[in-house]
């Protein structure tokens, strides 16, 4: 019931905001509101939770089409219920950043927004293999329309880049779903068994590569990440690419363990060339969005190497590390909004010296900026020693190359600080340009105080991820 | 005393329904007057569609067990009963889409050829022999023609027309010497009494189920026979194309899944290969045309050539699995496909002229919900979740994967990523102005609200996504009427 609740709440919220002529800053206001009760219900759920027990827990189970064993089944994990969280914090903020500037149309905006965080927390609940193709598609409606109205110059093609790679991956899991759940002859996951057919499980394993995206997948990152409004990439990168995430655990690898083993080591060399691909184009690139957007593509490898190292460190880390990416990098993007709507530019040429006469903007960008970077002591920093750890036993070359990505971390997120914050004012800075404002504030605080506090108790999230916190078992042996 | 042939009344009763309300509609011409013509004519289609529709229900309720009637040259089954309900409340949503058409005159011509053609349809749906079949075909197919046709003012109407007939005669003879080759083969007309005549791998029967096949398929618009679609639809009047798209390939489907599985069990090794090599013809060929068309009917034309492939695969599939999703496929379909001409018929009405692309530029901020309902419609076709659709298409490729053609799944999932492109270029056009500036200026006039399509589209969009909640329901309907096949 709870869990159900959590999913339609937004759904109803959007369905109430589209239909009543409210004034512009009440219909935000409203949906704002809708958003703070599901983080609030979210608060509810995980009070509820057993996290010592780790087992499928709030769940629901109603038949949907018996004939063919699909049925509305739901329920969250450990590591599920903190995604959905991060989900629905990340949601919050995006939206309260909506209603802070203002967006036109905000009738049609913000009941697409609350319908994507209702299918982002329906995806990390299902438990039903339909279910969660119906969710993960339903996210595909409103970021379509989200980017393409309401985006910026190129926002066509981006729209375009984007649903061709996130459709042509999804069709491919569609061909999977359906082979998957004719053989097994349910569609649900706790009944149905495990499978050695590689080809279903690469119509998985590349859709989740898409949505995450992991290099060589990642062609549509840089325009959409560009082009979407800001706090609809900070959406995208926070929580959608964590849908691909939840998918790698609950499906690709507990249902196909045989071909999840044959092409572990194809996975992680993939994952670590994207650590490191997008960690050199993140310092290359030009603009601030391009910076984020890259460290985002960068972060997702990284994340998969800490769940294809099929070991207990590098799994836990691998959740830890997502709900701190969903965090930082939520935050990063509206730190990077705020400036660029005092600035008109997001290009770093234009940027610098914005430190002078703003000190909380200076302060709350450089804690920001430590956390994305990993510094010794943060959440993210446990997150990447995890999978670094974790990953060692597949091979010290990939814990290498998880430290070459620390490293250039720091490399890309300190040029993305000093060429905002310091030197001379840049061109596009003007001395009238406000400091952080306290609605402002407001909005970034809350997910900074988030990851300050999983950097002082991270084993908050990495010791309840799973049942009996043995991930590696729990997930050979299917999740039973 | 003479004695009587016992007729089922019931049986018959859906055409008798539609025959009648036809017959009313017709003399509403000569006897009505003027101003109340379309009035009259329009309220005795929709109360013949509505009883057809009741009268059909009550004999799937009443039919446990098929049987044949009138000499085993129909039948009466739950199949016939459900295709029949189906096509009767297509019927009555489409009179409610047609009836702000501007039309100056032949009203009356206009709704009595509507439920002519439904009761056509409803005949040929319970065909049981090739004679019956072939007399329906010919009954619904005529009074389309002329249907087609009827904007005399306009000359894509009338040239429509003269296309569909001369294709459609073409089709329908191919049809009838098909049909020759097979008596001649089994000396028997029936369904059931070919497949008992048992003329096994005959060259007549192969090539006369070669024809029927190629004509049912012109009906059905599967491409390579569907040359006909993109003209026709475009020219004819939209409330006509939305009848069309839905109740003829409702029909012609329903009656080439009985056919075949009736009459020619032990050909199913070469008829599902060749449905299923149409279905992927159609599938292919139907959505790279679409991306190229600029007029949205002709869109929906070419999109409905690539819908016919989908419900294919649940005839090549030849099981009860294959079967029952193609009667979901075709419910969910209808209702979209009916509902997106009656929007692009809203706009037309609107702007005065045909529908472009371009045309539908910001229809979803002036009109949002007929644009919500659109998008919805779009949405479905492509298989997207919170719509029927995406159930439609799971259930054609588990019943193909059910089958060993894992191959139709992996084209049906590629034709499907294709589509995408020009529905979600439709919804594109409907929210993103990409030019800037240029209101469109409603040219008819601002066109008075008109509650009638609203009500259809709003049907529509309910069945769209209703469907996708209610699913068990429509299976068991579904799953009722193909127990009535043989397979």
């Amino acid at each position: 019931m709870l869990t159900t609740a959590l999913i339609l709440l937004p759904i109803a919220g959007a369905l109430v905001v589209a239909a009543f002529p409210l004034p512009r800053t009440a219909t935000a206001g409203l949906a704002f509101l809708v958003a703070l009760m599901e983080v609030g219900l979210w608060i509810v759920a995980a009070s509820r939770f057993d996290f010592d027990d780790g087992g499928l827990q709030l769940g629901t189970s109603r038949g949907w089409v018996e004939s063919l064993g699909i049925s509305y089944s739901v329920g969250f994990y450990g590591f599920s219920l903190w995604l959905t969280g991060a989900a629905v914090v990340v949601s919050a903020a995006a939206i309260g950043y909506a209603l802070w500037i203002g967006r036109d149309r905000p009738r049609a905006y913000h009941a697409l927004m609350l319908f994507l965080t209702g299918a982002v927390v329906a995806t990390f609940a299902a438990q039903d293999l339909l279910l969660f193709y119906v969710s993960f598609e339903a996210m595909l409606i409103p970021l379509y329309v989200l980017v393409g109205v309401w985006g910026g110059a190129r926002r066509m093609a981006a729209t375009l880049a984007f649903v061709v790679y996130t459709m042509a991956g999804s069709l491919l899991m569609l061909a999977a779903v359906v082979a998957f759940g004719v053989t097994q002859g349910t569609f649900s996951l706790a009944d149905s068994g495990t499978s050695d057919n590689v080809w279903i499980f690469l119509g998985f394993a590349i859709a989740f590569a898409v949505k995450a995206p992991l290099f060589p997948f990642h062609g549509w990152l840089p325009l959409a990440y560009r082009e979407a409004p800001v706090e609809v990439s900070a959406v995208l990168s926070g929580i959608v690419s964590k849908t691909a995430i939840y998918g790698f655990l609950r499906i690709a690898i507990p249902k196909f363990p045989e071909p999840a083993d044959d092409l572990a080591v194809l996975v992680l060399i993939l994952a670590g060339a994207g650590l490191v691909y997008g960690s050199l184009l993140a310092f290359r690139a030009a603009d601030l969005r391009g910076i984020v957007a890259y460290s985002s593509m960068a972060q997702m490898g990284l994340i998969t190497l800490g769940i294809f190292a099929f070991d207990d460190l590098g799994l836990d880390g691998a959740v830890l590390q997502s709900v701190n990416h969903a965090l930082i990098s939520a935050s990063m993007f509206l730190l990077v909004g705020m400036v660029e709507r005092r600035c008109g530019t997001g290009e770093l040429d234009a940027l610098g010296g914005m430190a002078r006469g703003r000190p909380v903007l200076a302060t709350v960008l450089l804690v920001a900026g430590m956390i994305a970077l990993a510094v010794p002591g943060s959440a993210t920093f446990a997150g990447e020693f995890l999978i670094m750890a974790g990953v060692y036993d597949q091979g010290w070359g990939y814990a290498a190359i998880v430290a070459l990505g620390i490293v250039l971390a720091a490399m890309y997120v300190l040029r993305l600080i000093s060429a905002v914050l310091h030197v001379r004012p840049g061109s596009a800075v003007r001395d009238e340009a406000l400091d952080l404002r306290p609605g402002e504030l407001a909005l970034v605080l809350p997910m900074v105080a988030c990851l300050l506090v999983l950097s002082f108790w991270p084993a908050l999230i990495s010791e309840s991820a799973f049942p009996g916190d043995a991930p590696a078992k729990v997930l050979a042996e299917g999740f039973r | 005393m003479i004695e009587t042939p016992n007729v089922d009344w019931l049986a018959l009763s859906p055409t008798l329904a539609l025959l009648g309300a036809s017959a009313v509609a017709l003399l509403v011409a000569v006897l009505i007057p003027e101003w109340m013509r379309r009035g009259v004519a329009a309220g005795a289609a929709f109360l013949g569609f509505v009883l057809a529709a009741v009268l059909a229900g009550v004999v799937y309720y009443d039919t446990a067990i098929p049987e044949a009637l009138l000499s085993n040259s129909m039948y009466r089954d739950r199949l016939a009963a459900l295709a029949a309900v189906v096509l009767a409340v297509i019927g009555a949503v489409v009179v409610l889409v047609s009836w702000a058409e501007r039309r100056r005159d032949n009203h009356g011509e206009y709704y009595a050829l509507l439920a002519a053609a439904g009761a056509g349809m409803v005949f040929f749906v319970g065909a049981g022999n090739l004679m019956t079949l072939f007399l329906g075909l010919e009954w619904f197919s005529i009074s389309l023609y002329v249907l087609v046709a009827l904007d005399t003012d306009r000359a894509t109407s009338l040239e429509a027309g003269l296309k569909y007939l001369i294709v459609g005669g073409f089709g329908s003879a191919v049809l009838l010497f098909g049909s020759a080759l097979v008596y001649g083969a089994t000396g028997e007309l029936g369904f059931s009494q070919i497949a008992a005549a048992e003329a096994g791998d005959d060259a007549f029967l192969v090539a006369g189920l070669a024809m029927i096949l190629a004509g049912l398929a012109f009906k059905v618009s599967a491409a390579p026979f569907h040359m006909w679609t993109p003209d026709v639809y475009q020219g004819a009047p939209t409330s006509v194309t939305a009848f069309m798209s839905a109740a003829t390939k409702t029909a012609a489907l329903v009656l080439t899944l009985r056919l075949l599985v009736t009459a020619f069990p032990e050909e199913s090794e070469i008829w599902t290969v060749a449905v299923a090599v149409i279905a992927s013809v159609s599938m292919v060929w139907g959505n790279l045309a679409a991306l190229a068309q600029r007029d949205v009917k002709r869109l929906l034309a070419y999109s409905s050539i690539a819908q016919a492939g989908f419900m294919l695969i649940g005839i090549a599939a030849y099981s009860e699995r294959g079967g029952e999703a193609l009667l979901y496929y075709l419910v969910v379909y209808s209702a979209m496909s009916v509902g997106a001409f009656a929007v692009v018929a809203v706009r037309e009405r609107e702007l005065a002229k045909p529908v472009t692309l371009e045309g539908l530029a910001g229809l979803g901020w002036e009109r949002p919900l007929y644009g919500v309902a659109l998008w919805v419609f779009m949405l479905g076709f492509a298989g997207f979740p919170l719509t029927g659709g995406i159930f439609a298409k799971l259930f054609v490729f588990s019943a193909a994967y059910d089958a060993g053609d894992w191959w139709l799944v992996l084209l049906g999932v590629a034709a499907t990523a294709v589509s995408l492109a020009y529905y979600l270029n439709v919804v594109r056009w409907l929210y993103m102005r990409t030019a800037p500036g240029t209101p469109l200026v409603a040219v008819g006039g601002s066109p008075p609200n008109d509650p009638a399509v609203g009500v259809a589209v709003a049907a529509c969009t309910a069945v769209t996504v209703g469907s996708f909640f209610v699913v068990q329901p429509i299976l068991d309907l579904a799953s009722e009427a193909i127990d009535s096949l043989p397979f």
